[in-house]
C-alpha cells in the first residue's frame, strides 16, 4: 500500500464520506428526537436522487436552471414526505411498541422503493451534465471534480445544520426534546412539532445525499443500500450522537476507499480475488469496533445495575 | 360530595377528576381548588395519587372523567406544552434536568417559551436580538441570586449534590415566570439545612411574588408550617381538606397515616 494510494483514497474517502455524513446526520437526528430507527432512510436517499433526476430532465430550461429548480422542488417534496409520514403513519402509532414502529418504517421503505422503481424503472439513471466532469489534481493525487463539488456542498450543509441546531429556536427545542421529552414539554416545547420537524429534516438530509450521490454515480434502485452505510456510520459513531454520526460517515468513506479499495485490488484468497470487498469493509470494521465499544465511539453508555 | 364552589379568585380548579389505569383507580372523583397567592399542600400516604394529580394538571396524564380549569379556561384536553405556555410550571419528584449542561444553561432553558422565534437564528448578537438575550440573561441571573446558586453557575448539573440539583430545578421552573407552580417533593433527600433553605425560598415566592403553588411533601413539619391549606388524599380520594391545624387532628387523617386503628 503506497502513500500515494492512501492519500488518494483518503481524499476520495472524505468526499464520499461527507455525503455519508450528511445522510447519517438525518438518521441520527431522527433517532435522537424520536427514538425511531428509520429503516426507510435509504429509500429516502433513493427518493431524492430519482426525483431530482426526473425533475431536471423534465424541465425545458437551461440545464443549470433546471437542476437548481429540481433540487429546490426535491427538497420541498422531501420535507412534505417527512411531514406526511409523521402525520399519517407515525403519529397514529404513537404509544405502540418501538419494534412495531420500526417494522412499519421497513414497510414504508419498500413502498417508496416500489413506487420509485415503478415510475422510473430499475436502470441506472443519470443527471444531464450539470457539473463539469473531469478530474482535479492535487500534486499527483487525482480526484473526480464532481466529488469535490459534492463534498463542498455536503460540508456546507453539515455546517448549516449544526448552526441551525445550535442557534435557532426550533433547533434548540429539538435538542431539548431529544434529551428529555417530558421535561421539554413542561418547558413549552410541542413534542408533535418536534417529531414532525425531525422527520422533515431527516428526509431532507437523505434526499440531498441522494442528489449528491446521483451527480457522482447516477441513481438506480440499489442506491438505498447507502441507507445501510448511513446506519453503519451512525452505529459506529454512537446511535444518539450527532457529531458521532458525522464522524462515522467520514470514517466509513475513508475505510472503504483506503482499506476496501486496497483489498479489492490486491488481495486474493484461495486464488480468487476479493473483488467487491470495498462494499463490506465498513461493516467488518464496525463489527470489530462494536465488540470493543458496544455503544459506538460517542454513544451514551447505559449502565444498569442488576 | 359535589364540586366545591370556590371563591372568585380561584387560579386552578379541578372538578370531579377520575384517572384510571388498567385495573387501578389512581384518582377517584377528586375536586380541589387553588386560590390566588395560595400555597396548597397535598399530603397522603405513598401511592395515594398525589403525583398523579400533578401529572393531570401539567398534562402528562389525561383523566377519564372530570374537568381541569386554569384561570377559567378548560385545559382538560390541552397538551402539556400548551399548559406550560399558559404558565403552569413544575418540578419533578425525580429530578429531570439536562445533566450535561451547566446550571446557567439549565435555568435558561426555562426561558424557552419566552424567546421569540428567530432571535437566536444564525447567532445574531446585535440589535433587538442582543437586547432580548440580555433581558433573558438578567432574569436568569436574578433567579441565580435568589436561589444562592452563584457559586455553581458554570458547573455541570451532573456534578452537583442532589440538594443543589433540586434548587436548579426550581430555578428553571421560576425562569418560566409561572402563574402556577407545582412542586413535587422539593425537599426529598435534602439535608436539614437544605430543607430550611428550600422552605425559605418557597415562603418568599409566596409572600413576595404571590405565586400560587401546590406542594407535595412528606415532611409533616414542613407541610404544617408552610401551607395555607391542605388536601389529604388516600387511595386516590380526598379524605380531608382544611387548615393545617384542623388537619393535624382529623381522625380520618390519623387513621390513613397510622393504619386501621379504630377511631373512637
Amino acid at each position: 500500500m503506497t502513500l500515494h494510494f492512501v492519500l488518494e483514497g483518503a481524499l476520495v474517502g472524505v468526499a464520499v464520506g461527507s455525503i455519508y455524513a450528511l445522510i447519517a446526520l438525518g438518521f441520527a437526528l431522527l433517532y435522537k428526537s424520536t427514538k425511531i430507527l428509520n429503516l426507510a432512510h435509504g429509500e429516502m436517499v433513493l427518493f431524492g436522487g430519482y426525483l431530482a433526476i426526473a425533475l431536471t430532465r423534465s424541465l425545458d430550461l437551461p440545464v443549470w436552471m433546471a437542476f437548481a429548480l429540481a433540487v429546490a422542488g426535491t427538497l420541498a417534496a422531501a420535507a412534505a414526505l417527512g411531514f406526511v409520514v409523521e402525520r399519517g403513519i407515525m403519529r397514529p402509532l404513537y404509544g405502540q411498541s418501538l419494534l412495531s414502529v420500526i417494522i412499519v418504517t421497513l414497510a414504508l421503505g419498500y413502498i417508496i422503493r416500489g413506487l420509485m422503481v415503478g415510475l422510473w424503472g430499475g436502470d441506472t439513471r443519470q443527471f444531464p451534465p450539470v457539473v463539469p466532469t473531469g478530474v482535479v489534481r492535487f500534486g499527483d493525487l487525482i480526484v473526480p471534480r464532481v466529488g469535490i463539488y459534492s463534498a463542498a456542498v455536503a460540508l456546507a450543509l453539515l455546517v448549516g445544520f449544526s448552526l441551525f441546531f445550535r442557534y435557532s429556536l426550533v433547533g434548540i427545542a429539538m435538542r431539548a426534546a431529544a434529551n428529555e421529552q417530558l421535561t421539554a414539554s413542561t418547558l413549552g416545547v410541542s413534542l408533535k412539532r418536534v417529531f414532525a420537524y425531525a422527520w422533515a429534516f431527516a428526509a431532507i438530509a437523505a434526499s440531498f445525499g441522494g442528489i449528491l450521490l446521483g451527480l457522482w454515480l447516477g441513481v438506480n434502485f440499489a442506491l438505498d443500500y447507502v441507507g445501510l452505510k448511513a446506519l453503519a456510520a451512525v452505529i459506529l459513531g454512537g446511535l444518539d450522537s450527532i457529531p458521532g454520526a458525522i464522524l462515522g460517515g467520514f470514517l466509513i468513506g475513508m475505510l472503504e476507499n483506503i482499506l476496501g479499495a486496497y483489498i479489492d485490488a490486491n488481495v486474493t484468497a484461495f486464488g480468487v480475488s476479493l473483488h467487491g470487498f470495498k462494499e463490506i469493509t465498513p461493516f467488518v470494521v464496525i463489527l470489530l469496533v462494536l465488540l470493543i465499544k458496544p455503544y459506538g465511539l460517542f454513544g451514551t453508555e447505559h449502565i444498569e445495575r442488576l | 360530595m359535589g364540586p366545591a364552589t370556590p371563591l372568585a379568585d380561584t387560579v386552578l380548579r379541578i372538578e370531579r377528576v377520575t384517572l384510571r389505569f388498567v385495573g387501578l383507580t389512581a384518582i377517584d372523583d377528586l375536586s380541589l381548588a387553588v386560590r390566588a397567592g395560595e400555597l396548597l399542600g397535598i399530603i397522603g400516604p405513598n401511592g395515594a395519587g398525589k403525583t398523579s394529580v400533578l401529572n393531570c394538571i401539567s398534562g402528562f396524564y389525561h383523566p377519564q372523567a372530570g374537568r381541569i380549569l386554569f384561570r377559567d379556561q378548560d385545559i382538560t384536553h390541552r397538551p402539556a406544552h400548551a399548559r406550560a405556555r399558559l404558565g403552569i410550571a413544575r418540578t419533578f419528584q425525580n429530578i429531570a434536568l439536562y445533566p450535561g449542561m451547566t446550571v446557567l444553561a439549565n435555568i435558561t432553558s426555562g426561558r424557552l417559551l419566552h424567546m421569540r422565534a428567530g432571535v437566536l437564528a444564525g447567532g445574531v448578537y446585535w440589535g433587538p436580538a442582543q437586547r432580548e438575550l440580555v433581558r433573558h440573561r438578567e432574569r436568569v441571573e436574578e433567579i441565580i441570586d435568589f436561589l444562592e446558586l452563584e457559586g455553581h453557575r458554570d458547573h455541570r448539573v451532573a456534578e452537583l449534590a442532589y440538594g443543589v440539583q433540586k434548587k436548579v430545578e426550581l430555578g428553571r421552573a421560576l425562569a418560566m415566570e409561572p402563574r402556577l407552580l407545582l412542586l413535587d417533593e422539593p425537599m426529598a433527600g435534602m439535608t436539614a439545612d437544605e430543607k430550611a433553605d428550600m422552605a425559605r425560598y418557597i415562603l418568599e415566592l409566596r409572600e413576595v411574588r404571590g405565586i400560587p403553588m401546590i406542594l407535595i411533601e412528606h415532611d409533616m413539619g414542613v407541610v404544617m408550617d408552610l401551607c395555607d391549606r391542605l388536601v389529604v388524599m388516600d387511595y386516590g380520594r380526598k379524605i380531608a381538606e382544611g387548615l393545617p391545624e384542623a388537619i393535624q387532628h382529623d381522625p380520618r387523617v390519623i387513621q390513613a397515616y397510622l393504619g386501621e386503628e379504630t377511631v373512637a
